[in-house]
């Protein structure tokens, strides 16, 4: 399929500019990355420090989803342009899953 | 597409993971596994939840009595930083660089061994104890959940390993740069799979 190969060689100007703005971008993975050791950081020491169950099981739920977003959207590269339909796949499954969950604690009982 | 076709870093296009239609169909498809792989794990992150604690009268086994902290900080750890380097080998690849790319790989598949590790020392000590598989319902949802997640890392480091070997005397071109692409993709995934573990199984089990 050669019609779908663009053959396009850079300047050296804009490839100075593509090498920066890469590098760029690995430093803001770099902060997302402390993010979320940071998260999980204070996920652990809140359980550890042995608060009220009601209290810690939204947060660390929360902080899990805060996490999950950090994951999709950059280390996955969801927010980057042309991610529409797969980000409605995504979705659509995240969707089902939080479904099947909710029935099963809310509906199942033994 | 000519798979021997050589590249530079000038020549090297801005995305080559889509460059080509067999990318960009592989791009989506392998999100659409993705979706599926979520409704599978919520599936047994469901079962899991309805089964937790329960089983024969008289088992001893719960999971606030039976989970340690410290052992699944250090995998949480581990998981997280692997899913790091692995954006560092896309960075490189990104970069048209390859020995940096198959370095920060080696990085990664050393850090998923060792988080493999670590669950295999843990289930090898539940068993000792005497909670396997079939000790009760719990047990066996408990070992699903989190052993579909291990069988998940085991085929993640093949599927990396396999990749490295096939392609370490290739190079970098369009024809592979999908494949190492997507293998980044699925690791991202199974970190993300782990964080509701480590929050949903442990975290939660721990405080009862």
């Amino acid at each position: 399929m050669a019609h779908d190969v663009h053959d396009y060689v850079r300047t050296k100007e804009e490839q100075e500019y593509i090498r920066r703005k890469r590098a760029q971008e690995m430093r803001h993975m770099l902060t997302s990355f402390a993010m979320m050791i940071f998260l999980t950081l204070i996920a652990f020491t809140a359980v550890a420090a042995g608060f009220s169950t009601y209290l810690i099981v939204p947060i660390i739920l929360l902080l899990a989803g805060v996490q999950v977003v950090l994951q999709l959207y950059h280390f996955m590269h969801l927010s980057e342009k042309g991610t529409g339909t797969i980000a409605f796949f995504m979705f659509s499954g995240m969707f089902v899953a939080f479904i099947v969950i909710l029935t099963f604690v809310t509906i199942i009982w033994w | 597409m000519d798979i021997n076709k050589k590249y530079t870093p000038q020549s090297w296009p801005d995305h080559p993971e889509t460059a080509t239609m067999e990318g960009k169909n592989k791009f989506v498809g392998f999100w659409l596994l993705l979706a599926a792989e979520s409704v599978t794990f919520a599936s047994l992150f469901a079962t899991y939840l309805a089964l937790k604690d329960k089983g024969p009268s008289g088992m001893e086994f719960t999971a606030a009595g039976l989970f340690e902290l410290p052992l699944v900080f250090a995998m949480t750890m581990i998981l997280l930083t692997s899913s790091l380097t692995s954006v560092y080998a896309m960075y490189h690849m990104k970069n048209h660089n390859f020995k940096s790319m198959q370095a920060w790989l080696a990085v990664t598949v050393l850090l998923g061994a060792a988080f493999l590790g670590l669950e295999i020392y843990e289930f090898n000590h539940y068993v000792h104890l005497g909670f396997g598989f079939t000790n009760s319902a719990f047990s066996s949802a408990f070992y699903t959940l989190v052993g579909t997640h291990g069988a998940h890392v085991v085929f993640g480091l093949g599927w990396f390993i396999a990749l490295m070997v096939r392609n370490a005397k290739r190079g970098l071109n369009t024809y592979n740069a999908p494949k190492f692409f997507l293998v980044s993709l699925y690791w991202h995934f199974i970190d993300v799979v782990w964080v509701f573990i480590f929050t949903v199984v442990y975290l939660m089990g721990v405080i009862g």
